[in-house]
């Protein structure tokens, strides 16, 4: 299903060719200017795991990686990821081998009902990646951009608490 | 919820950016990092036609020491700014605010030159480049201009720059020594941006204050220079209770256009805008000895 | 993994596809030729509708279909209500509005597009003609004279009146001695949030007549039932699945206009469509929580004892009756006034009202957390006017400690409970006297410390179903499972109550495990999908384990039982002499002659020899209705500095210690105490839903509602007592909403104690910096103005 990808709507009905990199295969793919990355990836490339959560740009589920850097995928048109190298919760584990983050939202029990946990996750490998090491409360603000409305963030404290150490 | 339609250009040099808006001047928009133009659009509040992405264009994202200050590429990013080693000797208050706005994911994307283009009312930066002093360097497909920061934020959400210009660079003028940077924020619960924030740049040579530059952001319609407070703390030495005088008066300027909103009334914004102007002076002084 | 045992912190077995990002959400179920929805919702709080021009949205592009109510009037029905109160007015409650919009939000039409993002682009293009009425949004007001009318058939704007009570409050109150403190005390409007908004999936079989709808929501086979009853389609054509569900609260706990809509559409287009709400949209169109407004009294004596509590209470139904929503100020809130104080004597009025705004339902607590706030707040309103510590007036009141139910003033029964032994043990943890020193020194220093005690005791393990049918419940409330041994000794079980975070897949499978001795990884839980398995009730009330877990452990019973007696057969032993212990059966006393469960299974499918009479197969279900409620409670107790310049409250310490009964996962029974405390905290520090007078919500999206960050908590620290429940044969209680039930008069105490000695005896949530801030002025005021009155009269 390329549900959003019809051209349509008030004003020009062109679309733009794109060719993306998401977890380390090349897309090319015409959309709309308008498709949010967002929608990109769950619609035309069916990567389901990158949730929307809101349309404010502040709950955070959407967040992935492009270029390495962890931006929220709601707030970024599909087009301006042209040439771009996308990482998304489904590229996160290498093959079996979740990554230390994911291990840590498993055993520290980071989640429950696991709607923001995508976005959670690759916003806390983005803050170990900039800070290995964070106290409490940078981990607290690090994802003050991500909200969770089930574990009162206590876990997913510990849980990344759990990843820095094990990267060490 | 999501935007309009739109023709999308992304070209690869200012050239070409500020050719298609002169063709376009009217219905294009630059689209920088997105973080205040595409939540506008997911809202339907901007419609354009035309979306110029300068977003592909090479070599504007940059911090440069320069002979008489510091030259910052348009698309530096609020991450790239909190983390240079430049701004964070130089302005260190820049550095600082950058690192909180928003959140991590929003300052990897924002960039300063879409902050001060849209001139949001409670944004950080436009308050912290007015306090620094300096000027947007925006640029037509024929013509180059500097506009002196001080004239660049007309109105809500309004700014100088004509439709056909981009903002290229950010020009900030060296500190004097003897000079020491500080900005306080009280931020909203819900979208964090600030209900206040000011910052201070204030200069000392011996005990008197021979040097202050205030500016607020958040209380009122656009960031602002306080310039009573800034009248009250030059040629004194800067005691307790001259800064709290000074502090009292962070708001004057914007007298009776001061936001009220459910997060905060008008008086309780003027009361924080006192408080935080008085942590900001304190804390520049500190910096400034 | 292994055969896991009661009480074991087991981890999650649903967290590996949840945390590599193949969950499965309604947003990601894809159906071929599947249409999607938006809906055209009203731009005011509420008005006429004249006329509603859909031809420019006709011819958008992608454009199926447009309807508007009018057009689906005769199949859509109305939505119901699923609890009776005596006299309750039942406004008819259309899912698509005709005539009138009541409420921002109350979709008067719906697009049918090709694509999400083309469905959208023509709500612009619908021109809808409104009259625009005047409207009222405060419980109160809008049963005064001249207010505004919502509904012919509820004069005043009143949907119900409603008491409860016991002993003889006023006449207790003509003692003498007997202090009557008084307060008004408003529980704001929350807006649930949970981070899956709603959505629906509907799939129509052209060719059978049937429809499947894949929607979020706590109750797939109650949104089965009811859907049915609108629609007039019948139930065994009807197909929900709940597939994994990111969080509820509460909110999705009703049969929604949408769904139903989506239902008829998707016959009506003959094509599967699909809805995923807006989290802008989600703030009008799904059920909101709390709005008491209420006057409330409590009596007592100089030495602490308290003789009553009186309360009269507005609550906001807003413009509808959603399902359970008169329900939640009534009884899960009027029960509840005794708290876990002997209380003699109650006096309860609630006024049910409608109002221009969402309409009320459950939230995180549902009616608890109003009652247990009201009754803390009241205890330590009533402490610090009689100068006493809130801690004596709690401890002098409190009941005693019991195991096997205790009626209380309400005339409900208690199930268990140490009350006196959880505040002990927060007081152990947490150095009470210390903190007192601590805070006199602060304040010495110009730092505003305060600490705010609150026990709590809520009803919860919603059943028994004969209970709940005489006060109006409109479905019975038991639970249900099937567990289905296969011949390779692996089992698949299917549970009525379907989580949205909660854990079930790894609890239920726990229990599962812990009974009949096989490996944790051998056991796959459905849930969800009313096609796979028998009917459920649901989940929500904190009531999974404690009713739908009870029906699971009866089951196992079952298979244990048959299982003993078939091995007891093959093994040629007397029953009497086989012992089953981690999965095998063994004869006493002869080491060698053991079975397995799973060899077992495996002849009891091949039924080449079985006793006399034994049916083949291994399969059992189970119906649990409990005789009483479970009755979860505890003692929180929160620590708040105030920044004295701008008001700013920030948590500094929490500690709760709760008795959930006999606990089975500690670990997520721990992690939801947590995220229902931070629910609390939230309440008390930041949420509240802002409507202006004629209607408009302020607080209409993230920007402006502030739900709690990470960096808003300190880290909570947990314990807890153990009384385990009679209500059912594992004894649990259940802990989904305990947290937040204590938390948010905990904090409220805490704030208003560190005010206390300015003078400052209540504020309302939330405790928001300006708030704060106005309240230290004020009282500084007040301080300054009584010194100069001082002063003029010497």
């Amino acid at each position: 299903m390329r549900a959003y990808v019809e051209t349509s709507g008030k004003g020009p009905t062109m679309s733009t060719e794109i060719t993306v990199t998401v977890n380390g295969t090349a897309h090319t793919e015409a959309v709309e200017p308008r498709l949010l990355l967002a929608h990109f990836l769950r619609d035309v490339l069916d990567l389901t795991g990158t949730h929307v959560g809101c349309d404010t740009s502040q709950c955070g589920a959407c967040t992935v990686h492009l270029n390495g850097e962890a931006v929220k995928s709601c707030t970024v048109f599909a087009v301006q990821a042209n040439g771009a190298e996308v990482t998304t919760i489904e590229g996160l584990a290498d093959g079996d081998t979740y990554s230390n983050v994911q291990q840590g939202f498993w055993d520290e029990h980071g989640l429950q009902c696991g709607f923001c946990t995508p976005g959670m996750i690759m916003t806390s490998e983005a803050l170990l990646k900039q800070n290995p090491n964070p106290s409490e409360e940078e981990i607290r603000a690090g994802i003050a951009g991500n909200y969770c409305r089930c574990t009162g963030y206590q876990n997913i404290v510990n849980a990344i608490g759990a990843a820095a150490k094990a990267g060490k | 919820m999501v935007t309009s339609n739109f023709e999308y250009f992304a070209p690869t040099s200012v050239d070409e950016a500020t050719s298609l808006l002169s063709k376009y001047r009217g219905e294009a928009k630059v689209l920088a990092g997105g973080h205040s133009l595409i939540p506008m659009m997911k809202l339907r509040l901007a419609e354009p036609g035309i979306l110029v992405d300068i977003g592909q264009i090479e070599g504007l994202s940059y911090v440069r020491k320069e002979e008489d200050g510091v030259a910052i590429g348009s698309m530096t990013t609020y991450r790239e700014m909190a983390t240079s080693s430049v701004i964070q000797s130089n302005y260190p208050l820049l550095a600082d605010a950058s690192a909180r706005v928003a959140d991590l994911q929003v300052r990897n994307r924002g960039t300063i030159g879409g902050s001060l283009a849209h001139s949001d009312p409670a944004g950080d930066i436009p308050a912290v480049v007015l306090a620094i002093g300096g000027s947007v360097v925006a640029r037509t497909r024929r013509s180059k201009r500097e506009i002196n920061i001080d004239r660049f934020q007309v109105d809500l959400l309004t700014t100088a720059l004509r439709d056909n210009e981009i903002i290229t660079e950010i020009k900030l003028p060296g500190l004097a020594s003897g000079t020491g940077t500080a900005y306080s924020k009280f931020h909203q619960p819900a979208s964090h941006y600030a209900i206040t924030g000011v910052a201070a740049v204030i200069t000392i040579s011996g005990e008197t204050c021979t040097d202050a530059r205030i500016a607020v952001t958040g209380a009122g319609d656009k960031a602002t220079r306080a310039r009573r407070t800034e009248r009250i703390l030059k040629g004194k030495e800067l005691t307790p209770p001259v800064i709290r005088r000074a502090a009292s008066r962070a708001a004057a300027e914007i007298g009776d256009a001061l936001n009220e909103d459910i997060h905060a009334s008008a008086e309780y914004r003027e009361h924080l805008t006192r408080i935080h102007a008085g942590y900001a002076i304190d804390q520049a002084v500190a910096a400034a000895g | 993994m292994a055969v896991a045992t009661f009480g074991e912190s087991v981890k999650r077995t649903e967290d590996p596809r949840l945390i590599t990002g193949r969950g499965k959400y309604v947003d990601d179920v894809r159906l071929t030729g599947m249409a999607h929805l938006a809906f055209v919702r009203s731009t005011y709080g509420h008005a006429n509708i004249k006329s509603i021009k859909t031809s420019a949205a006709r011819n958008a592009p992608g454009v199926i279909a447009v309807f508007t109510g009018a057009d689906l009037q005769e199949e859509l029905g109305g939505l119901p209500v699923g609890w009776m109160l005596p006299d309750l007015k039942q406004p008819p409650h259309p899912p698509l509005a005709y005539e009138t919009v009541r409420y921002l939000g109350d979709a008067v039409a719906v697009i049918v597009a090709d694509s999400a993002y083309q469905a959208n682009d023509a709500v612009e293009l619908v021109e809808v003609d409104y009259e625009v009425l005047p409207a009222v949004v405060n419980g109160e007001e809008a049963t005064k004279d001249g207010a505004p009318q919502l509904h012919e058939e509820a004069p005043n704007n009143i949907g119900f009146d409603w008491e409860v009570g016991g002993g003889d409050y006023a006449e207790a109150i003509k003692d003498p001695d007997v202090i009557v403190v008084k307060e008004r005390i408003v529980n704001q409007r929350l807006i649930p949030n949970s981070m899956e908004t709603r959505g629906v999936v509907a799939d129509y079989d052209v060719g059978k007549g049937n429809i499947t709808l894949y929607t979020s929501t706590q109750i797939p086979h109650l949104v089965k039932l009811l859907f049915s009853l609108v629609t007039g389609w019948p139930e065994q054509k009807v197909r929900v699945i709940a597939p994994d569900v990111g969080g509820g609260f509460g909110s999705k706990l009703y049969l929604y206009a949408e769904e139903v809509v989506a239902g008829i559409v998707a016959r009506q287009v003959k094509r599967p469509v699909k809805w995923i709400e807006s989290r802008s949209e989600a703030y009008v169109s799904t059920a909101h929580g709390r709005d008491h407004i209420c006057d409330a009294e409590i009596a007592g004596k100089k030495d602490g004892e308290i003789i009553g509590i009186k309360v009269d209470l507005y609550a906001n139904l807003g413009a509808y009756l959603s399902t359970f929503a008169p329900l939640i100020p009534t009884y899960l809130f009027g029960l509840m006034l005794g708290g876990v104080y002997k209380m003699p004597n109650i006096d309860c009025k609630v006024h049910g009202v409608f109002t221009n705004t969402t309409p009320v339902d459950a939230y995180r607590g549902a009616g608890r957390p109003e009652a247990a706030y009201l009754v803390e707040r009241m205890v330590s309103r009533f402490a610090q006017e009689i100068g006493r510590d809130p801690i004596v007036v709690r401890r002098k009141n409190m009941l005693q400690a019991h195991k096997n139910g205790r009626e209380v003033t309400t005339g409900v029964m208690y199930d268990s409970g140490d009350y006196k032994g959880n505040l002990n043990k927060a007081l152990e943890i947490f150095d009470y006297k210390q903190f007192r020193a601590d805070q006199r020194a602060a304040r010495r220093d110009g730092k505003l410390l305060g600490v705010g005690i609150a026990t709590y005791i809520e009803i919860c393990g919603m059943a028994p179903s004969a209970v709940a049918s005489s006060l109006g419940a409109g479905a019975g409330l038991w639970e249900s499972s099937n567990v289905r041994v296969h011949p390779t000794g692996k089992a698949t079980i299917y549970i009525g109550t379907s989580p949205h975070g909660q854990g079930h897949e790894t609890t239920m499978a726990q229990l599962v495990s812990s009974e009949l001795g096989i490996p944790i990884e051998d056991i796959e839980v459905l849930h969800g999908d009313t096609d796979q398995g028998q009917f459920g009730t649901g989940t929500f009330g904190s009531r999974s384990l404690a009713v739908g877990g009870a029906a699971l452990f009866n089951s196992l019973q079952k298979v244990k039982a048959k299982t003993h007696r078939l091995a007891s057969h093959l093994l040629e032993a007397d029953p009497k002499f086989v012992t089953f212990s981690n999965g095998t059966f063994a004869v006493e006393d002869i080491a060698d002659k053991t079975l397995t469960i799973q060899e077992v299974a495996g002849q009891a499918y091949a039924a080449a020899n079985l006793p006399d009479g034994m049916e083949p197969g291994l399969e059992e279900v189970s119906f649990f209705d409990p005789q009483n409620f479970a009755w979860p409670n505890g003692t929180h107790i929160c620590v708040v500095e105030i920044e004295q310049d701008t008001g700013k409250v920030e948590v500094q310490r929490y500690v709760a210690v709760d008795d959930f009964g006999n606990v089975l996962n500690p670990m997520i029974v721990d992690g939801m105490t947590h995220g229902g405390v931070a629910q609390g905290i939230g309440q008390a520090l930041s949420e509240q839903a802002v409507y202006t007078d004629d209607g408009q919500l302020l607080s209409g999206s993230l920007m402006d509602y502030a739900l709690p960050s990470a960096d808003m908590f300190p880290m909570m620290e947990l314990d807890r007592t153990v009384s385990p429940s009679p209500s059912n044969p594992i004894g649990v209680k259940g802990a989904g909403e305990a947290g937040t039930i204590a938390a948010s008069p905990a904090v409220m105490n805490a704030v208003v104690d560190a005010l206390a000695h300015l003078g400052v005896k209540h504020m309302d949530m939330p405790a928001t910096s300006e708030k704060v801030w106005r309240a230290i002025q004020d009282a500084k005021e007040a301080q300054r103005a009584a010194r100069a009155t001082a002063r003029a009269a010497k």
